[in-house]
């Protein structure tokens, strides 16, 4: 099918704009029609994978202008898993988020489908700028939603989002403007080509473009010491927009990974490894300031949040070893995305359940059904602190053996998962061991309890929440990643593929450049 | 001319870092608007400076870089949304910490002021 590639941009822009025209109907109309829209995005997204699986690069012409002229759409296979991860993770955020959150404040479904309509398109663009566009649509799209519920924490901490984000795509225009007048193009696969012919004297504001993207990249990955932003805006944020952002961080990798492979791999000439120096430094940095974080927390939310962190360490450390340490990071990519929603999820669900002491780890009132809450959360902590048997396991056992030579990796990534599970177990006996035994009934609070700060939001609609539904999502997230534990020999297979397409450009640049579709 | 746009993006470039800086959000926006101008100009800088060129290839000998322009327009379009995007998130945060701190600390009447 030739239009496959711009399926998964197309459809959710088009029910975006519907939904807006949607906004006077009740919300139960809108919640079925967001439900279905991703659920066919998830269709899109498989068959676009099936599609590229085969080594296949799928190049879309908008406009069908031949490709250094106009903008392409490439669908390879890291951008097919990408989209795949991310509408994968769009259905249990939005499931949950039609427990309630949504009625909370206005076009939170408008919103939610243009973030994906943003997140497709970094995802699949094969131009430089486009990719800046992209950014600055998924970007506005998660101002709102950040934002969405309302309250004084969550104005503070979505300022401080908003104004990192624009003075980083301020940089990025810097950096796009650069590598324009260094290499005379902005797509992907040209400038590609062009990096091995540089002339000496464009050599400078060549790499000045490179390094600036790494900045601009690493500001939105959360790489130390671009990460300051990143608690307080997710801990900050209502929880299923929270579970959304867990593949915010995985944009910037994405285009991390994405830049260092294909305009700074080994063909680049005297651009190749560009970011070589930085990377894998930086990573190890992050790890650690995201264990120290997690250790230190307050709540479960903020716990997570620092997670977050821990997961962007060790992604990027896995892409700065070669090509082994790369299968190996798109292999830990979908289960730490799930595992940091999922904790997020729970995070909100035991903070409706505990009203007096929200999430804190501080001794509380039992939380009904405590049982099936502790055994999610033991599940959940366990994907998280990657112990065995499940995904997060595996992926940093092959993190690990991708780098045999250095210690320093080894210690940190070991150091850095063994303070996660003391975390974790400390957070989970204060939640669940040492409640006292008196049960509260259960309240349904129509907003946040235990930020503290006085809420604004008061005048909207008491929001109704749904047990089921929250119930669902989070099921729903464990599922995957229990899928991806059990389907590990297939993905880890799909994700060396990648790896092995991502170290040989030629053939995407080919493609792009002369292929027909 | 070169030194001339090169000094004209330094200064908006260097006002804006600055005025980011500061703990007021009215700066911060100010700081923003002028970080905007200067990335502008330094994208029409990038198809290099040139003058009386026809903008498209129209068999002449040269001709000035028509790309550069079409990048700049959608700059200053995005530009103008975010802009007016961060005035009403800064005059909603006024409004709820009653000050325009960046951290709603009014650092005038409560030097000690803890975020919550």
């Amino acid at each position: 099918m030739a239009h496959l590639a711009i399926f998964p941009i197309l459809l959710p822009l088009i029910v975006g704009i519907l939904l807006l025209m949607l906004a006077r109907l009740p919300i139960t109309v809108q919640r079925w029609v967001a439900a279905a829209c991703v659920l066919l995005q998830i269709g899109a997204a498989v068959a676009l994978l099936a599609a590229v699986s085969g080594g296949d690069v799928l190049v879309y012409r908008l406009g069908d202008w031949p490709a250094p002229w106009g903008i392409v759409l490439v669908a390879d296979r890291l951008a097919a898993w990408m989209v795949l991860i991310t509408t994968l993770l769009a259905l249990p955020a939005v499931v949950f988020a039609s427990g309630g959150v949504d009625a909370q404040d206005r076009h939170f479904h408008v919103l939610f489908q243009m973030q994906l309509f943003g997140l497709a398109g970094a995802f699949l663009t094969g131009d430089l700028f486009n990719l800046f566009v992209f950014f600055e649509i998924l970007l506005i799209a998660s101002y709102g939603l950040a934002l969405h519920g309302g309250g004084a924490a969550r104005t503070r901490a979505g300022l401080h989002y908003v104004v990192m984000n624009l003075a980083g795509s301020t940089v990025f225009l810097f950096a796009a403007g650069l590598l324009y007048a260094a290499l005379g193009s902005l797509n992907l696969a040209d400038l590609a080509t062009k990096a091995s012919k540089l002339t000496p004297d464009q050599l400078g504001l060549a790499r000045a473009g490179g390094l600036l993207l790494l900045l601009v990249f690493g500001l939105k990955a959360a790489l130390l010491p671009l990460h300051l932003w990143l608690p307080r805006a997710y801990a900050g944020t209502s929880a299923p927009v929270a579970a959304l952002f867990a593949i915010m961080t995985k944009v910037g990798i994405y285009a991390i990974l994405r830049t260092h492979t294909l305009l700074f791999g080994n063909a680049a000439g005297e651009l190749a490894q560009l970011f070589d120096p930085w990377l894998l430094p930086l990573a190890l940095a992050t790890i650690v300031i995201g264990t120290l974080g997690a250790m230190a927390a307050g709540n479960l939310t903020k716990l997570a949040a620092y997670l977050v962190l821990v997961s962007v360490g060790t992604l990027l450390t896995g892409i700065s070893v070669g090509t082994q340490g790369i299968a190996a990071a798109l292999y830990y990519l979908p289960h730490s995305t799930f595992t940091a929603a999922l904790l997020f999820l729970l995070a909100d669900a035991i903070k409706r359940r505990r009203p007096e002491s929200g999430n804190r780890f501080a001794t509380g009132a039992d939380l009904p059904r405590h049982a099936l809450w502790g055994a999610l959360f033991f599940a959940a902590a366990v994907a998280a602190a990657g112990l065995p048997p499940l995904s997060g396991f595996v992926g940093k056992f092959l993190i690990l053996r991708a780098t045999p030579d250095q210690p320093w990796v080894w210690a940190v990534i070991l150091l850095g998962a063994l303070m996660s599970v003391i975390a974790l177990a400390r957070a989970g006996s204060q939640l669940f061991l040492a409640a006292t035994t008196a049960t509260l009934p259960l309240q349904m609070p129509d907003a946040p309890v235990a930020s503290g700060a006085p809420q604004t939001a008061m005048q909207m609609p008491v929001a109704t929440f749904s047990d089921a539904r929250e119930l669902l999502s989070i099921g729903s997230l464990l599922g995957l990643i229990l899928a991806l534990t059990v389907a590990a020999g297939p993905a880890v297979d799909f994700a060396n593929a990648t790896a092995l397409q991502l170290a040989n450009p030629a053939f995407y640049i080919s493609a792009v450049l002369t292929g027909k579709p | 001319m070169e030194a001339l746009i090169a000094l004209a993006i330094g200064t908006l470039t260097g006002c804006g870092v600055y005025l980011i800086l500061r703990a007021r959000t009215f700066t911060v926006v100010l700081g923003l608007t002028l970080l905007s101008y200067g990335v502008n100009l330094f994208l029409f800088a990038t198809g290099r400076l040139v003058i009386g060129q026809p903008p498209v290839i129209s068999g002449a000998p040269s001709y000035a870089d028509p790309l550069p322009q079409a990048l700049v327009l959608t700059a200053i379009v995005i530009g103008f949304a975010m802009t007016a995007f961060v005035i009403m998130l800064s005059l909603r945060a006024r409004d709820e910490f009653g000050n325009d701190h960046v951290d709603g600390l009014d650092t005038a009447s409560d030097s000690k002021g803890e975020v919550t």
